[in-house]
């Protein structure tokens, strides 16, 4: 891969390549996992830190995000024996991921530790509904909510929802086109073990499930799942000495948002998103466009935000993206797949951090499929990928992720193989 | 005062200190919507806020506002998440754009105004209304009480407007 010449930059230009992640981590993705946060998170991490060939001992730095419903970081650093130089808790869901790496390299840059381990554990099926049912759906309406969810408009896809119609206003988007994200990352999801739905599902069936809120049927929504992930995160030169070929940072961008991000709808268009603004410092800062980039993962809380994402990335032209989400770009053997472990829509709910795993795996050419292990250890890929088979990408050197808070605000993230 | 109330099961509660949204809910308790217009740049703000979003200046003061403009974007919902919705599925979600101060201060901006479709003495909307706006209806504000001090905006078809022929709405039924 040829590397385009240096762009201007609103970032230190020397920070790229000069972290990596080096580890990662999870569990089962799982309904009813029957155990806490805690542990969610410490199995998690746990993982992530042998992925990476090191000790508890070797960390010393950990973040977490969380919306009120996960543990802090103190107790699974006390569980697992790390003496923390550094830790802290962010408050917040989706884009969380790309923008902790970003905190991660310049909490290192700054001296202040030297090894970070990110982690997001949550029980969003068998305790915090993200959807906001239970407890959530029946508090006390005050603040910011009197204008929201007194008119009935709380979750995720409501608020999201008038966004979706409008691009579909806009630009002419069809219902076919969206839905074929869930289609083609249903593939995806068959070919890969841990995937919480492993189906394979037809655009027809996508447009057959019943309506949540329009545009959005049941199936263009993610899953809501139990799970812990995590990520190891350490300078480049430290992850010489790691086990697995460093992914490399390029270029991050975190929590990049519209204006009028209490209220994004109040801003026009509302059919653009984040990733408007958060192109501009993306692709500078990595030195790379979207043109070269092998493999996305565009946050896939529903169908509509890995497009509209996508889009507004620069993948596409604007308003183009219900034809490049459907013509075979994004399938596994296209010509720059998305999400191929299924994601959100299929893998598992992890707020983003699954897709950072999933592109990790691609850069390391050892996605965890059913291709069989060679002598050496590392799987034989077949690049079959029909059903059941291979998800490996080929020659995948570059990978970018796309996390999505809601539509006014975003994260995202350049990675590229040793 | 702070406003305690209920609204379609929902406990509505307004602190002491949330002295925006007490004026706000107030003028609407009287069915006379009222946005703060800023002191320095003269923009009209919604919802309620703190210091001006254009400008940052602290200082504003209630001014009346017409309640009517043109559906901009909108959900229907059919899977409620509040108990009390479940009862009146499929409601609609109107993001409505004023017409003051439309096109201000970008050509992209308005005054976007949340509210369901309602009949006009502001109960949620039967399934046949629902069905009949879209992208583009013109509606009026409606208010429907909750309490003492306070009473929520919503929107209904606006009878004496010249309607789009065919307001845009999604493809499936």
């Amino acid at each position: 891969m040829s590397m385009p010449a240096e762009a201007d930059a609103t970032s230190p230009k020397h920070l790229r390549d000069k972290y990596a992640i080096v580890g990662v981590g999870e569990t089962t993705y799982m309904r009813g996992s029957g155990m806490t946060t805690r542990a969610l998170g410490t199995w998690a991490v746990r993982n992530a830190i042998e992925d990476a060939g090191l000790k508890p001992s070797d960390v010393d730095g950990m973040l977490s995000y969380q919306s009120g419903d996960s543990t802090f970081s103190n107790f699974i650093a006390g569980d697992l024996g790390i003496r923390a130089n550094f830790f802290m808790d962010v408050f917040g869901g989706g884009s969380s991921t790309e923008a902790l790496v970003g905190m991660a390299m310049g909490l290192i840059e700054a001296g202040m530790c030297k090894v970070v381990v990110i982690f997001r554990a949550m029980n969003g099926f068998s305790q915090v509904r993200i959807g906001g049912t239970g407890a959530r759906a029946v508090a006390p309406v005050s603040g910011d909510m009197l204008h929201s969810r007194a008119y009935g408009w709380q979750s995720a896809g409501q608020m999201f929802s008038p966004t979706f119609m409008r691009h579909m206003y806009d630009y002419g988007t069809r219902p076919e086109q969206v839905a074929a994200v869930k289609a083609i990352h249903s593939e995806h999801a068959s070919n890969n073990p841990k995937a919480f739905y492993k189906e394979r599902v037809s655009v027809a069936e996508v447009l057959a499930s019943r309506i949540i809120c329009k545009p959005l049927h049941l199936l263009d929504c993610c899953v809501e799942t139990d799970n812990g992930t995590a990520l190891v995160v350490t300078s480049a030169e430290r992850a010489r000495d790691c086990r697995h070929p460093r992914a490399l940072i390029r270029g991050v961008v975190g929590r990049c948002s519209k204006p009028r991000l209490d209220m994004h709808y109040q801003h026009g268009p509302i059919s653009t998103v984040a990733g408007h603004y958060a192109r501009e410092i993306l692709w500078p800062n990595a030195g790379v466009g979207p043109e070269d980039i092998d493999v996305t993962g565009s946050y896939d809380a529903f169908t509509f935000t890995t497009m509209l994402q996508l889009e507004d990335y620069g993948f596409c032209k604007k308003g183009e993206g219900g034809a490049y989400v459907s013509d075979g770009t994004i399938r596994l053997g296209g010509r720059r797949p998305n999400n191929t472990s299924g994601g959100h829509l299929c893998e598992g709910y992890t707020h983003g951090l699954n897709m950072v795993i999933e592109n990790v795996r691609q850069l390391r050419h050892d996605a965890d499929d059913s291709c069989p292990v060679g002598p050496d250890g590392k799987r034989q890929h077949t690049y079959d990928y029909r059903e059941g088979g291979c998800r490996q990408v080929k020659k995948c050197e570059l990978t970018a992720n796309m996390g999505w808070a809601n539509p006014g605000t975003g994260s995202a993230m350049v990675m590229r193989r040793d | 005062m702070a406003i305690q109330a209920k609204y379609l099961d929902m406990p509505l509660d307004i602190g002491d200190l949330d002295v925006e949204n007490l004026a706000y809910f107030r003028h609407c308790a009287a069915h006379d919507f009222h946005l703060q217009k800023c002191s320095a740049c003269g923009l009209v703000r919604y919802p309620p806020t703190t210091a001006c979003p254009w400008c940052a200046a602290p200082k504003s003061e209630w001014v009346p506002v017409e309640g009517k403009g043109a559906v901009h974007s909108y959900t229907e919902v059919h899977h409620a998440i509040q108990p009390a919705f479940k009862a009146h599925t499929p409601y609609l979600i109107l993001l409505v754009d004023l017409d003051t101060q439309k096109g201000q201060p970008t050509e992209h901006e308005a005054l976007r105004v949340v509210g369901n479709l309602t009949t006009p003495d502001g109960k949620l909307a039967p399934k046949e209304m629902v069905r009949s706006v879209g992208i583009g209806t013109r509606v009026r504000m409606v208010f429907a009480d909750a309490g003492p001090g306070i009473a929520l905006p919503h929107w209904t078809i606006d009878e004496g407007a010249a309607q789009p022929a065919k307001p845009w709405r999604y493809p499936q039924e």
